[in-house]
Formats: C-alpha cells, sequence, structure tokens
C-alpha cells in the first residue's frame, strides 16, 4: 500500500517536482504520482516532458498536448495531462507579453528567436516552469505533478531558467542594439565593433536575425522577468516538494545523493527519493527451505524454479545491500520509497494505479 | 570513427568502453571522445584522472594489451572558443564571455555548438589521431539534432567559415568508409522505440551509415515450466515457498517473453546487425565487466567492425 507519509504530502502540496537523470523512469513515477492524487480526491494535474507514446495514448487517449486534458479515470479526485510543448509555450509567453500582435509576430517570425526557442539549453527547463505557474494560476489545480527534462545535470530545472533569462537581460540587449544610457558612447563603440567582428564569426544573417530580435523584444524583458519570478517562488515555498528519482544502481544513488546535496545548498530539501524498478525478491519460506531443495535432487521442472528462486533472490539481495548502503546518506530527511519492477513495462492507467500502490 | 547514440540509461558508455577494449585487445590505438561530460567512461576504461584533466586526451591503464586506449571530453565551450581565436576574435571573445553575450549570439545560430563539437571531431580524424575513433555521443532525442546542424548551417549560412566547416563535416559524416553511427538500446520498449525512430532519422535527413545495433543488459534465457507444471512440481512444499517459487517464474517467463519480443521487434524494423551484450551481475560496472562484455563480442566483431581507418 501507498506510504502513508507519501499520501501526507501528496494531500498538502501545490507542487510537486520530479528530479533526476534520464532513463530511471521519472515521466512514469510523476503520472503514478498524480494518479495518487487523484485517488486521494485531489484536482490533479501532470505536466509530462517526453513521455512514452503508450504512456502519453494511455493519459490522453492519442490527443495528449500542451492544453490540460482531462484523463478518464474512476477517483474522488480529477487527473489532468499536459504533454510540454516547449515552443508553443514560448509562443504563447510572447504574444501574452507582447505589446501588440504586431510585435508578437515580428518576434514569432524572427529567425533567431526560433532557433532560440528550440536550441538554447534550459529552454525547455524554463518552459516547464512557466507551464507550472500557467496551471497554477489559471487553472486553480490543487497539486501539479511536473517531470524535468531529463537533463544531463537535473539541476537545470532550477538554475536554467536564469540562463534563458540573461538572454533576455538588460546588459546584453543594450550590447547587441547599440543602445543604452549614461555611458552609452562607450557601450557603443565596444557594441559596434563587437557586432562588425561577430558578423565576420558567426555570419551576418545570424547577427542581423539577433538585433532584429533584440529590437522586436524591447519592453518585453520586464514582463518575462516578473512572470519567472513569480513561478519560481511556487517552486520555493512550503507548498512544493521535490521528489528525486533514482535506478537502483550505484551509479544512480550516487548521483540522486549528489544531487540531493546540490539541492540542499540552493536551501532545498528532497521530500522523497524514490528508487525505481527495484528487484522483488520473491519472500516466501525459509532460505534454508530453498537451500535444502537446491541441494537435494528433485524432480527437473522444480530444480528448475528453485535455481531460478535463487537467482533472483541473490540478485535483489545484492541491490538491497546497494540500496542500503547508499541511499540513507543524503536523504535523511526525505522519504526513501520504492518502486518495484514488475513483470510488465507501466504503460497504461492501470499499471500507473498499481505503481502508485506499491510506493513504500 | 563510430559514433555510438541511444538514448539515456541504456548504456551507450558502457557499449564505447566495450568497443574500445575489443579494439584494444587487436592491438589498436584507440581515441574514445565524449562531449562536454565524461559520464562513467573513466571508471568503465580504469581512468583515474580529475574531471578537468581529460580536457586533454589520457591514456588508459593498458591492462597487458597491445593496442592502447585514450580518452578525451571535448568541451561545446572551449570548441567555441578556439573558434572564435582562430578568427581574430580572442581577444573580445574573452572579454565579452563574462556577459554571456558571445555565447548567446553563437548559440542562436542553429546547431553551432554541435558544428563546433563536430568540426574538432573531424579535425581529430583527419590528423589520423588514433587508428579507431569512438564518439560516445548524445542521448537519441539529441543525437539527431547533434548530427543533423551540419546541414542545417550550410543552408542558413551560405557563405564564410560556418559554411566551409559545415560542408566538411557532412563529408565526414555521409562517407561510410570514415564514419557510422551505432545506436544503442535496452531490449524494452521505449529504448527500442526510441532506437528505431532515431535510426530512420538519421538515414533520411542525415545520410550517415548506420553500423550494427547494440543490445545491451540481455538477461540469459533460462529453462522454466509453464504455469500448471509449476503448480504440480511445488505441490507439497511449504505453502509460502511454493508461492514465492511460483511468482518467481512467472516473473521471470514474462520479463524473458518481452525481451524476446523487443529484439524480434528490432530486428524485424532495422535490418542491421546485432550485437547483444550480457547482463553484469556487478552493481556498478567496472574494467573487469568492460574485459568479459568484450570477449563476449569477439566473434561478433571479428566480422570487421572495427578495423583502422584507411
Amino acid at each position: 500500500m501507498t506510504d502513508p507519509s507519501l499520501d501526507a504530502l501528496l494531500q498538502r502540496c501545490a507542487t510537486v517536482a520530479c528530479l533526476g537523470a534520464g532513463g530511471v523512469g521519472k515521466t512514469t513515477v510523476a503520472a503514478a504520482l498524480a494518479v495518487r492524487a487523484a485517488q486521494l480526491g485531489r484536482r490533479a494535474a501532470v505536466v509530462t516532458i517526453d513521455p512514452a507514446r503508450r504512456l502519453a495514448d494511455a493519459l490522453g487517449a492519442g490527443a495528449l498536448g500542451n492544453a490540460p486534458r482531462l484523463v478518464a479515470g474512476d477517483w474522488p479526485g480529477e487527473l489532468w495531462a499536459v504533454m510540454l510543448d516547449t515552443k508553443a509555450t514560448f509562443d504563447e509567453l510572447v504574444a501574452r507579453h507582447a505589446a501588440d500582435a504586431d510585435q508578437a509576430a515580428r518576434i514569432l517570425a524572427n529567425r533567431f528567436y526560433r532557433n532560440v526557442s528550440e536550441a538554447l539549453a534550459g529552454t525547455q527547463e524554463y518552459m516547464a516552469m512557466e507551464k507550472l505557474y500557467e496551471l497554477q494560476e489559471e487553472h486553480g489545480f490543487d497539486l501539479v505533478v511536473v517531470d524535468t527534462p531529463p537533463s544531463r545535470h537535473a539541476l537545470d530545472f532550477l538554475r536554467a531558467p536564469n540562463q534563458l533569462g540573461r538572454l533576455l537581460d538588460h546588459r546584453a540587449y543594450r550590447l547587441l542594439t547599440a543602445r543604452g544610457v549614461g555611458a552609452a558612447k562607450v557601450v557603443n563603440r565596444a557594441a559596434q565593433s563587437f557586432v562588425r567582428l561577430a558578423a565576420r564569426a558567426v555570419g551576418a544573417e545570424v547577427l542581423d536575425d539577433a538585433v532584429a530580435f533584440f529590437a522586436a523584444f524591447d519592453g518585453m524583458e520586464h514582463g518575462f522577468r516578473a512572470r519567472e519570478l513569480r513561478a519560481r517562488h511556487a517552486l520555493e515555498g512550503p507548498g512544493a516538494a521535490f521528489v528525486l528519482v533514482a535506478g537502483p544502481r550505484r551509479a544512480s544513488l550516487e548521483e540522486a545523493d549528489w544531487l540531493a546535496d546540490r539541492l540542499g545548498e540552493q536551501g532545498i530539501s528532497v521530500g522523497v527519493l524514490v528508487v525505481n524498478r527495484v528487484q522483488p525478491s520473491f519472500a516466501g519460506g525459509s532460505p534454508e527451505a530453498l537451500a535444502e531443495l537446491l541441494a537435494a535432487p528433485g524432480p527437473p521442472a522444480r530444480q528448475e524454479l528453485a535455481a531460478n528462486l535463487a537467482e533472483l533472490r541473490a540478485a535483489a539481495e545484492l541491490e538491497a545491500h546497494e540500496l542500503a548502503r547508499l541511499s540513507g546518506r543524503r536523504c535523511a530527511g526525505g522519504l526513501v520509497l520504492r518502486a518495484p519492477l514488475f513483470a510488465d513495462d507501466v504503460h497504461e492507467l492501470a499499471a500507473l494505479e498499481r505503481l502508485a500502490a506499491a510506493l513504500e | 570513427m563510430h559514433i555510438v547514440a541511444g538514448k539515456g540509461g541504456v548504456g551507450k558508455s558502457t557499449l564505447t568502453a566495450v568497443l574500445a577494449r575489443a579494439a584494444a585487445a587487436r592491438g589498436l590505438s584507440v581515441l574514445v571522445l565524449a562531449v562536454e561530460s565524461a559520464g562513467p567512461l573513466p571508471r568503465l576504461l580504469g581512468l583515474d584522472a580529475e574531471p578537468g584533466a581529460l580536457a586533454e586526451p589520457t591514456v588508459a591503464p593498458a591492462a597487458g594489451l597491445p593496442g592502447a586506449v585514450a580518452l578525451q571530453v571535448l568541451s561545446p565551450d572551449r570548441a567555441l572558443l578556439e573558434y572564435l581565436e582562430d578568427h581574430g576574435l580572442g581577444g573580445l571573445a574573452r572579454r565579452l564571455a563574462k556577459a554571456q553575450t558571445v555565447e548567446l549570439v553563437a548559440y542562436g545560430a542553429p546547431g553551432m555548438k554541435d558544428l563546433l563539437v563536430l568540426g574538432k571531431i573531424k579535425q581529430l580524424e583527419r590528423a589520423g589521431a588514433a587508428e579507431v575513433i569512438l564518439v560516445d555521443g548524445p542521448a537519441s532525442g539529441q543525437a539527431i539534432g547533434f548530427l543533423r546542424a551540419p546541414a542545417a548551417l550550410a543552408q542558413s549560412a551560405r557563405t564564410g567559415p560556418i559554411h566551409h566547416q559545415a560542408v566538411a563535416v557532412l563529408a565526414l559524416l555521409a562517407d561510410p568508409a570514415r564514419c557510422q553511427v551505432l545506436l544503442v538500446a535496452t531490449a524494452e520498449e521505449t529504448p527500442v522505440n526510441e532506437l528505431v525512430e532515431t535510426a530512420f532519422a538519421l538515414e533520411e535527413e542525415v545520410g550517415v551509415q548506420l553500423g550494427p545495433v547494440a543490445v545491451n543488459a540481455l538477461h540469459p534465457a533460462r529453462r522454466l515450466p509453464d504455469e500448471d507444471a509449476s503448480a504440480e512440481a511445488v505441490a507439497g512444499l511449504d505453502p509460502a515457498l511454493a508461492a514465492a517459487l511460483v511468482h518467481a517464474a512467472r516473473f521471470r517467463r514474462r520479463r524473458q517473453q518481452l525481451q524476446a519480443d523487443q529484439l524480434a521487434r528490432l530486428a524485424a524494423a532495422l535490418p542491421l546487425p546485432q550485437l547483444l551484450l550480457a547482463s553484469r551481475p556487478s552493481p556498478e560496472l567496472g574494467p573487469a565487466d568492460v574485459a568479459v562484455l568484450a570477449a563476449e563480442l569477439t566473434d561478433q566483431l571479428a566480422a570487421g567492425l572495427l578495423s583502422p581507418a584507411s
């Protein structure tokens, strides 16, 4: 049964962010947490980043996208799902902050903007945070569970918005558009020589596009930054919880420890560590009884069963040993939960419910 | 040159290390290149190095092999700085680097960062830095963007140094005698889906040659009685133990089926040879595991996957 502390967390939080490296099952865990919240009676939404096709189909009936969709299910609360569309979210932000339709159109058509909106590292993280904010402010969900992009450094979710924020920063903007106040002349001269030389390096077309973008963006950076700050506040208050997802292998657990440390440095304590896809141990009967079976000759079928059980138990024990060794250290303040590896992969709602129930 | 790509968590670095070891075992010199971060490669190659030290090629312990393996981590930031210095912008670039201004303009050109890294790799390949070059590439979604960058830039920057760089890199990628991509997955649905999608995208959009696909962490097939035979076999045993025996068998049978299904799906979707790597019991893979896996692949590799570049 679901760990009661996890239930308590899902009841009291407004935001749950799932962090972790790629390939550990973050999206699946995020979806399972949102399902559990719905079972507990909350009006919950899950923002997925790059869900497996079958999971996306299970959540969105083939139409999962950037706008929240209600997931049909038999629970007291509600479950809604979103598959983040980074570009569309950025476009919506531009439209929201532009002074008029013309300014918005100029930006959306700009080649530099189109490249930045997809290629600049940290944009996806920025938009995940924006989507989180939008869901809370405008759709009034009780709880939003955010899956985060499978960054090499999962912390980019917290840091990355500053990277995009720097793009929109006054200094860079002034330099590139050769405008400024006060030390205007100096800035201009440096800017002009930079522009000339940079054009040689990256190509005049690229630079023209960049300058045009900043000119078009004029006046919007304040709106962007203010909204970003409000979004970050949502992640800093008591209503926010951070869930680290890791695999049962040593490298994955060590990375989770490292992440927890980095979060700690930013004053954030990890609420939960979920160790996913843990080998089941198939407990039952005494170890001696199994040892006897293995030692004594018997019908082949029975020996095959015994050898299989012994092997699976040994693997589970090895893993459990690693887990005990590593997970206690950093996440002492937080909850450590295990999710078992099932015989079948988790791709449907029923499987998500099973996973949620097995988080203990 | 071989570029190894696959979804995060499927063991790209493991395959890279295994191939490096196998090549060194045949007496070849090997250069392993990682982008931005070495990940588990130092551990897999038995290299104990400070992260910063890997900016230069660092030789791994020989372990009695006739060949040699060196590891180098390429940094897109360093590649950008070098590029700017080569074009007379070094001083200014360094001053502006603090304001992040140079970066964002350069990165505003689609895939410039990727192109610069590929350019550096091309330089090493051209210079014959090693008989075999293995690139531990990006996770699959990014692999497509990474390898598509030269074509995109050749189009958008129609003249000048970027264009020339892009064209030269394209020539390398498209030449099957010089370069191929090895895709990796585990025998599970999502990794296989991604591998197949990536394969098609690379062939259609980048025109790069695909080498064998590698499947990691395979479990040996174990003979097990079916449900009915299991129930019979446990009759008379302590009920708790009997239940455990039956459940464990059911679990293993199902996972074996899933594994077989995924391997079959992969073979059906892509007519490429498969390199099959067994799961290792160690809690953390190290050079000993890499040696075992490399030995297991010997027959599969003898088919000429790792010949020195001509």
